[in-house]
């Protein structure tokens, strides 16, 4: 058994007038400790898929389960999820930020907030944890967004297109540090992006979705030398290029 | 070139347009009772209605000395911070009820609308039958003219808060309660706080017309004896001691939304 399996699972919105199919049929597993990417044209439903990962509502049909426990609704369940902006809350201290979810969990204070400055420090951020979010710049933003997910210690990751909204410099640090931090934390990382370059550099696998509905495409793995890699180096390993110009050929075919 | 000498005078032109925006502020009060009161002395408008700066000091220090002044001060005083204090909690609590349950809110929307159109002063009559003449009727006015405004604006500020806070707290697995006490409520703050300063404002009319009506104590009921009896200098002596009241609430609100609102 896998750690992640979505089985058969479809995705229908509903409003008064339309009924929009975003995902049919989808069947993956992911396995411990992996770093998987989803990429594909827009409306191909890698977002929805996401969402349904996070539990956040159920599929319409079809099942989620992580280590054979249903993802919806299910407390037992940590599941960390960032978002393209970073969605600090602007009232509360960093440190407030950081231990919000140790709060809703009940945790010690102190013992939270022990875990708030090692963490921050972890992302690269120590001596912050009295400043407000708006004293800080866009990438420094999301790195707390990022300690904030790790510290309720979830079992997986989900990345909703993380780095998008981020100037290249940040995006590129901010790659590497997620990159390391999953491998040193063992965890297991979805990732949702628009950037392919991105998904090749981060991920050991990639699920190429298409569109109209949103179907499982197709999927490539990542070469090994390369996976080995920080995605910064990555970026300059011929192996990159090669899957690249592959990747970018059935976008493409996909598109037209 | 030198910094800190230009930071200096920098800081020292801002001084300088603060000490003239107070000095116009004052002119203008200052003005204002000095023209009354040369107007009212030379005839220009009718003493009768409009009496004088000074036959309202006058009359200021005798109602000081005899108690009267603070007695009925008083009463409308803890009347408004009462109804105010009310309708604006009730309004909260209403508009949390709400946000609670997307059904009933749907189910009650035409009905807060009406109640919302409604002049509210209107059911002063039937509660003072239902309550009695008292200051329990009074405080409910206040309350009442209030409490629907705030709970639709309230309610509305809890819906429009981003959804994506809340999907951060659903990753945490949050309850609904704790939702509402980490990111609704802290995020409607501001619009509590304005809230709040419109509703000094109409808590304010709800008690001065429930003691038209009712009272034999308060300011309102020295407006309305003062109308009776002929005596306009009781009635502007009155509305000058509400509004010197109504400006101290006001500015006890704004030294609230410094202390709740920490992040701008």
């Amino acid at each position: 058994m896998s750690f992640l399996t979505v089985s058969k699972v479809h995705h229908t919105y509903f409003s008064s007038k339309t009924a929009t199919e975003a995902l049919q049929d989808i069947n993956l597993t992911i396995e411990k400790g992996e770093f998987v990417s989803f990429i594909g044209p827009s409306g191909c439903g890698k977002t929805t898929l996401l969402s349904i990962l996070a539990g956040l509502f159920p599929p319409t049909a079809g099942k989620v389960l992580i280590e054979e426990q249903d993802v919806f609704a299910n407390a037992d369940l940590s599941i960390g999820y960032m978002l393209q902006q970073d969605y600090l809350f602007p009232w509360r201290t960093i440190e407030e930020n950081v231990t919000l979810g140790l709060k809703l969990l009940k945790v010690n204070k102190d013992e939270s907030e022990k875990l708030a400055s090692k963490l921050l420090a972890d992302v690269g951020l120590p001596s912050i944890e009295k400043k407000y979010p708006r004293e800080l710049s866009g990438g420094m933003r999301q790195r707390v967004a990022l300690a904030r997910t790790l510290a309720v210690d979830p079992k997986i990751l989900l990345l909703d297109e993380p780095f998008s909204a981020l100037d290249y410099q940040s995006k590129l640090k901010l790659e590497d540090l997620v990159h390391k931090l999953m491998k040193e934390y063992g965890k297991t990382a979805v990732l949702v992006t628009h950037d392919i370059g991105e998904a090749i550099a981060m991920s050991d696998r990639i699920f190429l979705f298409s569109a109209k509905p949103g179907r499982l495409y197709q999927t490539f793995e990542v070469p090994e030398e390369v996976r080995n890699l920080t995605p910064f180096e990555a970026r300059a390993n011929p192996m990159y290029s090669s899957l690249f110009q592959t990747i970018w050929k059935e976008l493409e075919s996909l598109e037209h | 070139m030198n910094i800190n000498k230009l930071h200096e005078d920098y800081k020292a032109s801002l001084r300088k347009e603060r000490m003239w925006v107070r000095f116009y502020q004052l002119l203008i009060l200052v003005l204002f009772f000095v023209i009354w009161e040369v107007a009212s002395t030379l005839r220009w408008i009718d003493q009768l209605i409009f009496s004088s700066p000074s036959k309202i000091g006058h009359l200021f220090v005798e109602k000081v000395a005899d108690y009267s002044l603070l007695y009925h001060s008083s009463y409308t005083l803890f009347e408004t911070v009462l109804g105010f204090i009310l309708g604006t909690l009730v309004g909260t609590i209403l508009a949390a009820i709400l946000w609670w349950s997307p059904f009933l809110s749907k189910v009650l929307d035409p009905y807060l609308v009406v109640l919302n159109s409604m002049p509210k002063v209107a059911l002063g009559p039937i509660l003072i039958v239902a309550l009695g003449p008292g200051m329990s009727s009074i405080i409910t006015m206040g309350a009442l003219i209030s409490v629907i405004i705030s709970t639709i604006v309230i309610y509305t500020a809890f819906r429009t808060v981003d959804s994506n806070y809340l999907k951060v707290l659903q990753t945490f697995n949050a309850s609904r309660t704790q939702m509402f006490k980490e990111a609704i409520l802290p995020a409607s703050f501001p619009t509590i706080i304005s809230t709040l300063k419109v509703n000094v404002g109409l808590s304010w009319v709800g008690v001065i017309v429930g003691e038209f009506l009712v009272s034999s104590q308060g300011l309102g009921y020295l407006i309305i004896y003062g109308f009776q009896v002929f005596n306009f200098n009781l009635v502007l002596l009155s509305l000058l001691v509400i509004a010197v009241f109504a400006t101290i609430m006001y500015q006890l609100v704004e030294l609230l939304e410094k202390r709740l609102i920490k992040n701008e």
